[in-house]
């Protein structure tokens, strides 16, 4: 951003709107520029930047060596955990895709009384961090948990649900399959209906027409959610560290660092290599949906019809859907038993029920609830502020490189959580407050990582919701008098309002329970996070009512703001298609 | 594509189209009531008629995308009602294309032979000459995003063409096209049909299309057929107000039906009385219509009855002057050829107008 400059400076101020756009950087819009690329050089490039530069240096001298990968390449732990990352993230893309094909293509080609219920049900996986989930999961599907008592009770036999790798993969698949129904579903959604006509006009039906037209159709979303999928579970850390599975990536690298040491060269080795998974697996759907854009409902076109089911067919799609709406449910069920259980242990339900764990979550673990409440709302504020700036310099203004703010904030996607946590942790502690306090072990650090994270999802909002602004409306009030400045706050601001607010409550809510970035920076329990609170209970036997208890608060709280999120998006909708 | 078609291998058959008694309903809403129609082997038909008149219903009714709550469609002497679209060989070229973006242009056109199973060679050799015929050979390996919008629509005439159909179904193929292209591939459709001999159905809102293209048309408004016709009989002899109004201006009069001793009479509201010629059927309720240039400025022929008016505005059109004329209470539009040096007549200033009764209709509505 150094060559930032005003753009067309050279330019005749021929037309009238050339004029203005020339005049569009001003001085204040240049220095709008500077602070986000400081705080975006600051929180995201260094820490990530140290990372890679510290896995690509010799320890103590400094110097440029490739000794570190080849350590972890002769290391068998490494290797193991890396197939082992990769094995789990694929199993987790398949099983995902078991549960979300048939809801999927149940509710979007089916006339299917309660079609909606499912799609908004389906959402709710993810307002759970998924280590939460794993407890509950456990207790259902473990060796001695509520499903194998009973098939040991009726059969005779147990089935391996939770052993090892199977239950990360379980307890991911269940927690991420939502990604692929949404994009499966838009897809579907998104395939115009004279598509599959003219295949029947031409003679095509049945199987074929939905192997020829349909899923091909349909493919570019799939791709996208799957690969969100396996990068998502790749990335993430405490689902594995709960379920006690160490020999992953994700797990190592987190534990190198806290036990070995931060200046153990592994830890970075490890972050570097799930940067280029993540950036991989990203750039495989990007060409899975490069040229493809498949959208082709036209204007005044329908979706896919819907058919009718024969009563047959109704009653085995009715046995599917509830099936996996009980799987994915299970962790949500588990754990709503789990935060009013007294002993829930070698049985298939709680022995007996009481409030007592809400009592001690609401008196002495309240401060992980405020704490969240605070970090959350920051990190949101940050992000909508940041967002809104970013999307106005790209789409408003002839700034030179101001794309680029927007492929710094949107490179965050690739940064896994716990390579953010290591690079603050390894750029910041060494940098110290007069008083000698580390800034890294500041509890604004956990927010700032907060912030990066949400950072390119609040981007998204906000430039779509300015991205539907007509230009003209601004310059309808410049005509009239307004300044760039008062234009902004009294026509774009408002016009963006629901953008906005859709926008920091998707950062508040995401926020509120992510756990891999600030796992590593949370230094004392006063400082820590729902999610870190959580993380803590759940790993004693007896921590975990409350922890269960704390977790169903989580949901609640999440699951309010994003009911909330979805009613101020609805209603701007609306105001403005009454506006039109 | 100026050049004529070349002479196409792929075969087709002419054959008829027969609808009888056919009804439709969604819930109340009753969108085909009681349709009957007969569509000649070879013929370019036309459904016109205003949005939401029954038009595509009737054309997809006959695709087998809508099912008739009763009646027949026959095609080529054959009930296809029961059929199932991909059974009934009717060929459809959809309003949006509908296109498969993740196939070539070739296994577009390719597609619906394969679904019959025809060996490869022979696929080969009609997807060669439909997309000939079309004169797309030269895409086949782009994909349909890469196309403009007249080679898509040319492709999706290949693709249906290629199956060599019965009957050819044209759903407004060219309402995705801008002015001039339209022209152009309303020209090309007529030629193609008139080479493969292909019976065709053509669904639009737009007179002229129908008019420049097609043998015949049926107009259709709320669900009922108005009128059937050649172009040239439903702009001269329409049967209803609706027919008149909808085929080129029409200026009605309205007014009521005296008798004075043996004569009839129509008085116009606002006070002028006509003649009825006594050959003239006059229905219950009919209006007087006629079109602007069968009425002039002052009397043209000794036979032109005079009517008094006022001239509310006029406009310049080339090779005609447009005036609007206020009659008793109602206006119309009266088009004189424009002479060279003549100036407009004002607004405000007072005329006769001259109409010829010959050419003028009693419609009811």
């Amino acid at each position: 951003m150094a060559d930032a400059t005003i753009a067309g400076r050279t330019r005749a101020p021929s037309a009238p709107s050339g004029y203005f756009k020339r005049l569009s950087a001003s001085p204040g819009q240049i220095a709008l520029a500077f602070g986000i690329a400081l705080f975006l050089l600051l929180f995201l490039v260094v820490p990530v930047g140290t990372v890679i530069y510290v896995a690509f240096t010799e320890k103590g001298t400094g110097e440029f060596t490739l000794v570190n990968f080849l350590d972890f390449a002769r290391t068998d732990l490494f290797i193991r955990s890396f197939w082992n990352s990769v094995y789990v993230s694929a199993m987790s893309v398949v099983v995902a895709s078991v549960l979300a094909l048939p809801l999927a293509y149940i509710t979007t080609r089916f006339e299917f009384r309660g079609a909606m219920l499912i799609q908004t049900l389906g959402f709710l996986p993810l307002i759970m961090p998924p280590f939460v989930g794993a407890v509950a999961m456990l207790l259902l599907f473990g060796r001695n948990g509520t499903v194998n008592l009973l098939l040991d009770d009726w059969l005779g036999l147990k089935i391996p649900f939770m052993e090892g790798l199977n239950g990360v993969i379980f307890v991911q698949a269940v927690h991420y399959f939502p990604f692929i129904l949404i994009n499966l579903s838009a897809a579907l959604r998104n395939i115009d209906r004279a598509m599959e006509e003219a295949a029947q006009n031409l003679g095509s039906s049945g199987f074929r027409l939905f192997r020829r037209i349909v899923f091909p159709l349909a493919m570019p979303g799939y791709i996208a959610g799957a690969s969100l999928v396996f990068v998502k579970v790749f990335d993430d850390l405490a689902t594995p560290l709960l379920l006690n599975v160490k020999d992953m990536l994700a797990p190592q690298a987190y534990l190198r660092v806290t036990s070995i040491g931060i200046a153990d060269p592994m830890g970075y080795v490890i972050s570097v290599v799930l940067i280029c998974m993540s950036i991989l697996a990203m750039w495989v759907s990007a060409r899975a949906m490069r040229g493809k854009d498949y959208a082709t409902v036209q204007r005044g076109g329908g979706g896919l019809a819907k058919r009718r089911m024969r009563p047959w067919e109704s009653a085995i799609a009715y046995g599917v859907v509830l099936l996996i709406l009980f799987l994915v449910l299970a962790p949500h069920i588990g754990l709503l038993l789990l935060s009013f259980a007294t002993v829930w242990s070698f049985s298939p339900l709680p022995d007996a029920f009481t409030l007592a764990h809400y009592g001690r979550v609401f008196g002495e673990s309240f401060v992980y609830v405020k704490n969240t409440m605070i970090y959350a709302s920051i990190a949101g504020l940050i992000d909508v502020v940041l967002g809104t700036a970013i999307a106005y310099l790209v789409l408003r203004t002839k700034l030179i490189g101001r794309e680029w703010l927007d492929w710094a904030a949107t490179a965050a996607l690739a940064i896994p959580g716990v390579v953010l946590g290591i690079g603050y942790l390894r750029t910041f502690y060494g940098v110290q407050l007069p008083d000698g306090t580390p800034l890294a072990a500041l509890w604004i650090m956990i927010v700032l990582a907060l912030a990066i994270r949400r950072l390119p999802y609040a981007l998204r909002a906000c430039y779509a919701a300015l991205q539907q602004i007509s230009v003209s409306l601004e310059e309808a009030a410049e005509n009239l008098g307004a300044t760039k400045l008062r234009t902004i706050r009294r026509i774009v601001l408002p016009l963006m309002g629901g953008g906005i607010l859709a926008g920091f409550v998707t950062s508040f809510a995401t926020a509120a329970v992510e756990l891999s970035a600030t796992l590593m920076l949370v230094q004392s329990n006063a400082d820590a996070p729902l999610a870190y609170g959580l993380y803590v209970f759940m790993q004693s036997a007896a921590g975990r009512g409350p922890g269960a208890a704390l977790g169903v608060i989580a949901v609640l709280l999440v699951a309010l703001c994003t009911f909330a999120s979805h009613v101020i998006i609805e209603k701007s909708q609306k105001a403005k298609a009454a506006g039109r | 594509m100026n050049q004529p078609f070349p002479i196409s291998a792929l075969e087709t058959k002419a054959v008829d189209v027969d609808i009888r008694n056919v009804d439709l309903s969604y819930g109340a809403n009753h969108v085909l009531k009681g349709i009957n129609l007969h569509i000649r082997p070879g013929e370019f038909f036309a459904f016109l008629g205003p949005s939401g008149c029954g038009k595509t219903t009737l054309l997809r009714l006959i695709a087998g995308f809508n099912q008739a709550d009763g009646g027949e469609v026959l095609v080529g002497g054959r009930d296809v009602a029961h059929l199932p679209p991909w059974k009934r060989d009717v060929g459809m070229v959809f309003q949006s294309y509908a296109l498969w973006p993740h196939m070539t242009v070739r296994r577009n056109v390719a597609f619906g032979l394969e679904e019959r199973k025809v060996p490869k060679a022979d696929i080969d050799r009609r997807v060669a000459a439909a997309l000939e015929l079309v004169g797309l050979a030269h895409l086949a390996d782009r994909r349909p995003s890469q196309l403009s919008g007249g080679q898509q629509q040319r492709v999706a005439v290949a693709r249906t063409i290629a199956i060599e159909p019965k009957v050819l179904l044209l759903d407004e193929p060219l309402s995705n096209l801008d002015a001039k292209m339209r022209v152009q591939v309303r020209r090309e459709l007529r030629d193609l049909q008139q080479r493969l001999g292909l019976t065709t159905i053509f669904v639009t809102h737009d007179q002229e299309e129908a008019n420049t293209i097609c043998d015949r048309i049926a107009v259709m408004n709320d669900g009922i057929v108005q009128q059937v016709g050649t172009p040239m009989e439903l702009y001269e002899k329409p049967s209803n107000l609706f027919v008149a109004n909808f085929l080129g201006t029409a200026n009605i009069l309205p007014g009521r039906v005296v008798r004075d001793g043996g004569e009839r009479f129509f008085d116009i509201d606002g006070g002028v009385r006509l003649p009825i010629p006594a050959h003239v059927v006059v229905p219950e309720g009919a209006k007087l219509v006629f079109r602007p240039q069968h009425a002039s400025l002052g009397r043209s022929d000794t036979g032109d009855v005079l009517l008094p008016g006022t001239i509310v505005h006029s406009e310049f059109l080339g090779s005609t002057l447009r005036y609007g004329v206020k009659i008793g209470a109602a206006e119309v539009s009266i088009d004189t050829p424009f002479h060279s040096g003549e100036a407009l007549r004002q607004p405000g200033s007072a005329v006769e107008i001259g109409l010829s009764l010959r050419s003028a209709l009693w419609l009811a509505a």
